[in-house]
């Protein structure tokens, strides 16, 4: 018997909960874009790795932690309105493949400007509380990554007294089930759509910001980030809130035990393939409700 | 009289005939080249969206497959250009009927999902077997012969690409005013009320999906011999975009507007070669401004103002 096998599990693990944390969050921003409008933001990777390089420069500029920290959060959360503003809204009624290519433009936009004015360079920050590694059976935990796992539960849990125990709340739910029927009672649905692209851009920021001194980050980490938090809300049935986080973990976990287990070289490849097996057995996620057609 | 069908066809014909002879260089005759491939790409791939109205956001993945099908074949195995050609084919057929049932069950953004994470797996395949493939570097490819006559520089390239591009357009024409094409149309319409009518709709679905995999397959050989060298972004997620924008800014359902959106994506990089450091950025921008203010696509909405059916 190799006694080996528990740290080294333990290790992926840590690992694989951590960056699942941040598609977690990733994903529930594509949840709240994908109920409050029906479109799949393919610009919620942007936001993440806005949040990360915003930090960056902000610092650079000699701004100190909390305040940067806080600007990377807000900005993204105003682009977010801006996409829905000047994007979403005027194309409305637009097929899916229309607004998925209208998102894409967003993201191009977004990267564009930030390779012009941040440059193409790696940049990271110092972890929040120091490098030190704790020691748990044998495997080690970056402070970081209790940073990560803290500030998403924190944000998961703030949401779900959001959803269920805010008027705002209640009325972005209540959109997302029927919008017509929403307008009918007096919610302000544009409002709704303003609340949710905002929301989504600053999930996406602090994904980004907890995660830069643990994977670095540069102008161009969206693109992959922003697919797993689509698979990871996939995963978990499009729509669900529970379902997206979830997806985000499993995701993590399994693309840290695959890369840890089978091949680091394909660690990219693992989210999916086993989006591709999921769909092939539940067409509609794990927790997505059943296939209904309305002719 | 009644327009016959085939008039854009004659038209385009003629324009292909004339342009190698005003195109100042071999700068815009190769920018030529690359725009009819790219049109013979997505005619197959807005049979698939357009017509049978089935999202793919992975078709650069094919594309990859005969890409470097051609590439490995060739170089590594000694394979004439004909044999690594179809082999290619004969892949990303066989691979796109074997997931296109489960694939089909899905719809929307589940399907556009599935799609992507196909083509990823087929990109990041492509990236990591290095000792094949070059990896991230990618790898030179020999030219095209057929038999002992080899094919070489911009103008022969030309003729055969513009070949190509008739002959798929002219099979297109016919295809889509098929009982195949009308079922197509069909399913696109209403997938319950076209089964009802008795169209099998999973079977439709699948040729449908094998045919423009075949033949992006096809044209990712033809790219690959003519560019003489392929890289993993040929494969890539934003390659597939590319494709699909080429689709919908032409014009779903537009057997014309395929060419009108290839010819156009594939020229706006080099307009915007100008702006140094900001091209991401108005690629961007044209992309969000066509969907919003044209959603239907540049053919469909001017026929629509010009009152052409």
């Amino acid at each position: 018997m190799n006694g080996e096998w528990l740290p080294q599990f333990l290790q992926f693990l840590f690992s694989g909960i951590t960056v699942g944390a941040a598609y977690a969050l990733a994903a529930l921003g594509f949840t709240l874009i994908y109920n409050a409008s029906n479109v799949i933001n393919f610009a919620q990777g942007e936001f993440i790795m806005l949040g990360g390089m915003l930090t960056v420069f902000f610092l650079q500029a000699g701004l100190p932690m909390p305040l940067a920290v806080l600007l990377a959060i807000f900005i993204p959360a105003l682009v977010g309105i801006l996409i829905e503003k000047l994007a979403i809204e005027p194309a409305k009624n637009a097929e899916v493949t229309t607004l998925i290519i209208i998102t894409i433009g967003a993201a191009l936009v977004i990267r564009g400007v930030v390779q012009i004015f941040l440059g193409k360079g790696t940049h990271s920050f110092p972890a929040f509380s120091g490098s030190e590694p704790i020691a748990i059976a044998g495997a080690t935990l970056l402070p970081q990554s209790l940073w990560v796992l803290g500030v998403a539960a924190l944000v998961v849990a703030a949401l779900g007294w959001f959803f269920s125990r805010t008027l705002m709340g209640k009325a972005i739910l209540a959109t997302s089930y029927n919008r017509l029927a929403a307008q009918l009672v007096g919610i302000n649905t544009s409002r709704v759509l303003f609340i949710s692209y905002a929301l989504s851009g600053a999930l996406g920021a602090i994904g980004g910001i907890l995660l830069t001194p643990l994977t670095l980050t540069s102008y161009d980490v969206g693109i992959m980030l922003g697919l797993k938090g689509f698979v990871a809300a996939v995963v978990g049935g499009l729509g669900s809130g529970l379902g997206a986080v979830v997806g985000g973990l499993l995701v993590g976990i399994i693309e840290a035990m695959g890369a840890g287990y089978i091949s680091s070289a394909y660690k990219d490849a693992i989210p999916f393939v086993m989006i591709l097996i999921i769909l092939f057995f539940m067409p509609r996620g794990l927790f997505g409700g059943k296939v209904t057609d309305r002719v | 009289m009644p327009r016959s069908r085939f008039t854009g066809l004659i038209v385009i014909a003629v324009v292909l005939a004339v342009l190698p002879f005003l195109l100042p260089n071999n700068f815009y005759l190769d920018l030529a080249i690359r725009m009819l491939i790219n049109a013979c790409i997505v005619l197959g791939l807005n049979l698939l969206i357009g017509f049978a109205g089935q999202i793919s956001l992975g078709h650069a993945g094919f594309v990859g497959i005969g890409a470097y099908a051609t590439a490995v074949l060739t170089t590594h195995y000694g394979w004439s250009p004909l044999a690594a050609m179809l082999a290619g084919a004969l892949g990303a057929g066989v691979l796109a009927a074997l997931v296109a049932r489960p694939i089909f069950k899905l719809k929307g953004h589940y399907l556009a999902m599935a799609t992507l994470g196909l083509g990823n797996i087929i990109s990041i395949i492509v990236r990591n077997e290095a000792a094949l493939t070059g990896g991230p570097d990618g790898m030179p490819v020999p030219a095209l012969a057929l038999f002992s006559f080899e094919l070489s520089g911009e103008k022969q390239w030309y003729w055969v690409v513009s070949g190509i591009l008739l002959l798929s357009l002219w099979a297109s024409l016919n295809l889509i005013n098929s009982p195949f094409g009308r079922a197509l149309r069909a399913l696109h319409g209403s997938e319950v009320a076209s089964q009802v009518v008795g169209v099998d709709v999973a079977k439709y679905k699948l040729a449908i999906f094998v045919l423009s995999a075949v033949f992006a397959s096809l044209m990712g050989s033809v790219t690959a011999h003519y560019v003489g060298f392929v890289t993993p972004n040929v494969a890539d997620f934003f390659h597939s975009i590319e494709l699909v924008t080429m689709v919908v800014i032409g014009g779903m359902a537009s057997i014309y507007g395929s060419v009108i959106g290839a010819v156009l994506l594939t020229a706006l990089p080099q307009a915007l070669a100008g702006f140094e450091g900001w091209e991401t950025v108005a690629f961007g921008a044209i992309l969000m401004f066509c969907m919003i203010f044209m959603p239907k696509g540049l053919v469909p909405t001017l026929a629509a103002k010009f009152g052409r059916r």
